[in-house]
């Protein structure tokens, strides 16, 4: 197959491409130029935005001895994930930018790039894996190792993308097992760092971006009674489920710890309340993406939902109907806010992805 | 699978007859400043270099002064003449640039914009990329007093429009304005004769005439001061300090006399290739269009500049790049990503057009088996290319 292989500049995007190119298949490297104003060097854990980062990813197709390009993606990554991601918080929903960027960059302006090229697939560094059925069904499954596994947040790519996608490292058993086969094939990247903050979030400081980038807004953050508790600069900055930075003097009555139980954009009203208030029992998800055919679920059906890239999943009943997907769980599940992808999985097959666009208690 | 060669002007292959001058004169030893016998035969090299040099730009050999290449030549140039004659007249702050310049022409003129008090001046140019010389005469008439320098390419890197220096130069002349010009794409594709040109400084690099990457000249008059940009050993009129590279400019010296003893034939059978692609690609892309002037005496013989009209040149130059045919998409930065011609801009292109571009540029190894294989695949490239435009959801191909 004619290959394009996504090269982030890092580990696993350059040893996803060799194992592609032992595999036999003819691989071109592509590194994507993400950001607009790109800095000389790498800095932090951020990992794909400099121009280091892209040296890298030469250095890697050099040793790899396959062509390499670069292609600028900035205009579309701003508008796509960069947009959505403040316009999500200026609408106090929570969005995971990493699901939106597979979406809308990854795996689709890249993978529609690479096929009108004349590619069959695009390959990455992703920790997912892909089993192709008797029946033609192709199943997306979490990673071999549980503590890099991807599936995550690329449920969103749906059954066609999926068919023009590879992911090589979806069996490695480790990312240490990852850097030795890297090294052992001579990639300078072997020892580089991993990357696990927002890419366009320069600092990490996603709270001091939002401001930035979207104004101080102050307004008032009450108790589940009504009465006022604190003050915030920007009702946006604030996510449901969270406790820490709330910066409220007083304590509850009772002492207990306080949590963010509710985001009011319009109002601009933060809503703070016990740990209590957070449990969930229902999921309801919108922008539904089914992967898996031969399990419509147009009927109850037992699943383990996860809400976070790196949330432990929870059992339920899953169904879908009138473009939703309905999640009822087991168990309640604390901290669960709008924007946030909810992933269904069959053990260790994801079944679907949908948005998080309303919760009931 | 063969490689087909269509980028003559990013940089061309060495002559075989400079080949062999450097690796020669690689072979031997001797600081050319030093005093002893090695020293003494390594300075002869230089000084034979440089008076080899001069013959073929019809300078003086004194006006020579070697470089590391183009760009520090075009900023020794800008730099040096300007802190030079603002010196001798505080009000000479302006510096008069055009739109299409190379970056190492325009770049140095911005930076003195925001360092040294400088005002650039940038002149607009026609659809055909050729400067706006009304606008020249009412600078110069306005401004004349505060002028340090006009910088002009000799001929532009992308769309091949050769400047109209001798009215340039008339026109500064009336009031004893120095004229730089970056000829680093004219030297040896088109007659360049420094004497009569009437400039006063001019920019060359040999790897574009088939001399080594490396190597350069500003072409200087003797009568010009100029402040040096590197201090040290006090080498070249004390205005380029450093060791001589005397087999680099040996080197450099030979291919440009070869260019220039070959270069009206070897014009004429570029000139026939060129006229050649071009009729061959309007033929095949209809709605190509060509940018720059028609082919003749206002455009190098060797260079071809299309817009392909919907297509996503990033993409047209992979698919070429794929059959083993090497050409270009606008300039391409440090990092690889190409970015919107300034020149395409200046000449009145839209950002879509100027995303469409692809240059061919010919040069002393290309053959008709060359611009037959580009040929072939154009067809593939602008299919592939349009579909590809398709996938972009920007403002450019939105």
């Amino acid at each position: 197959m004619r290959v394009l292989a996504a090269l982030s500049g890092g580990v696993d995007s350059a040893v996803a491409a060799a194992r592609a190119i032992e595999a036999g298949h003819d691989v071109v490297g592509v590194h994507m130029a993400l950001s607009r104003n790109r800095d000389e060097f790498r800095s932090g854990s951020r990992g794909c935005c400099s121009i280091e980062d892209s040296n890298d990813a030469r250095r890697a197709a050099d040793k790899l001895g396959i062509p390499y390009y670069v292609w600028d993606l900035s205009d579309e990554f701003h508008d796509t994930v960069v947009q959505d991601f403040l316009d999500e918080y200026a609408a106090g929903r929570t969005p995971n930018p990493c699901v939106r960027c597979n979406e809308h960059i990854k795996f689709d302006t890249l993978l529609e790039r690479a096929t009108a090229l004349g590619f069959d697939a695009v390959c990455t560094g992703h920790y997912a894996r892909i089993e192709l059925r008797n029946d033609g069904v192709r199943e997306l499954h979490r990673a071999a190792d549980p503590a890099k596994d991807q599936s995550y947040v690329l449920a969103v790519m749906g059954p066609a993308k999926l068919a023009r996608s590879m992911f090589p490292l979806g069996t490695a058993p480790s990312k240490s097992h990852v850097r030795a086969e890297a090294a052992a094939r001579g990639l300078g990247v072997s020892d580089k760092p991993d990357s696990y903050d927002i890419c366009f979030v320069a600092d990490g400081d996603t709270k001091g971006f939002l401001q930035r980038s979207l104004g101080e807004r102050p307004g008032a953050i009450v108790d589940e009674s009504g009465e006022l508790v604190g003050e915030h600069q920007g009702a946006y900055a604030y996510t449901v489920g969270q406790r820490r930075g709330l910066g409220i003097g007083r304590p509850a009555a009772d002492g207990a710890p306080r949590y963010v139980t509710g985001v009011d954009t319009a109002r601009n009203v933060v809503t703070v309340g016990p740990e209590t208030l957070l449990s969930v029992t229902t999921l309801t998800g919108e922008d539904v993406v089914w992967l898996a055919p031969d399990v419509p679920a147009s009927a109850p059906v037992r699943c383990e939902a996860q809400v976070r890239a790196h949330g432990a999943p929870v059992p339920g009943t899953v169904v879908r109907a009138d473009a939703r997907v309905t999640v009822e769980l087991d168990e309640p599940l604390r901290g669960v806010a709008a924007g946030q992808s909810l992933v269904v999985y069959d053990g260790s097959r994801v079944l679907g992805q949908a948005t998080v666009g309303s919760r009931r208690v | 699978m063969a490689t087909h060669y269509l980028d003559h002007a990013a940089t061309t292959p060495m002559l075989e007859s400079a080949r062999m001058a450097y690796v020669e004169e690689l072979a031997r030893v001797g600081n050319p400043s030093a005093l002893h016998k090695s020293g003494r035969l390594a300075r002869s090299v230089v000084e034979d270099a440089r008076e080899r040099m001069a013959g073929a730009l019809c300078a003086h050999s004194t006006e020579v002064i070697w470089t590391s290449g183009g760009t520090e030549a075009d900023n020794l140039a800008l730099k040096g003449l300007y802190w030079a004659r603002r010196q001798a007249d505080p009000r000479r702050t302006r510096i008069v640039t055009t739109a299409i310049e190379h970056h190492a022409g325009l770049d140095p003129a911005h930076w003195l914009e925001a360092e040294h008090g400088a005002t650039a001046v940038v002149l607009p140019v026609d659809a055909d990329g050729l400067v706006d010389l009304d606008a020249l005469r009412s600078e110069v008439a306005a401004n004349f007093d505060h002028i340090a320098l006009i910088s002009v390419m000799w001929a532009n890197n992308e769309v091949g429009a050769i400047q109209p220096i001798r009215e340039i130069v008339n026109i500064a002349t009336e009031h004893d304005i120095p004229v730089h010009a970056d000829a680093v794409q004219a030297v040896g594709h088109v007659p360049v004769d420094f004497r009569s040109s009437g400039l006063a400084t001019m920019a060359v690099s040999a790897h574009k005439f088939g001399g080594p990457v490396g190597v350069g000249a500003l072409v200087a008059r003797r009568d010009l001061a100029i402040t040096p940009l590197t201090h040290g050993g006090g080498q070249e009129r004390k205005v380029r300090s450093g060791t001589l590279n005397a087999a680099g400019f040996h080197a450099a010296s030979v291919a440009a006399a070869e260019a220039m003893a070959t270069l009206e034939p070897e014009a004429q059978r570029l000139g026939a290739l060129q006229r050649q692609l071009i009729d061959r690609i309007r033929h095949a892309v209809p709605d190509a269009r060509l940018s720059g002037p028609e082919p003749g005496p206002a455009r190098l013989p060797g260079n071809v500049h299309f817009i392909f009209p919907g297509c996503a040149a990033e993409a047209m130059m992979f698919v070429l790049d794929s059959h083993g045919v090497e050409a270009s998409n606008g300039s391409a930065c440090s990092a690889g990503v190409a970015q919107a011609s300034h020149v395409l801009i200046a000449m009145g292109r839209s950002e879509r057009d100027a995303a469409s571009t692809m240059r061919f540029s010919l040069g002393h190894t290309t053959t008709q088996d060359d611009i037959d294989a580009l040929v072939a695949v154009l067809p593939e490239a602008v299919e592939r290319a349009r579909k590809v435009a398709g996938t972009f959801d920007s403002a450019v191909f939105g």
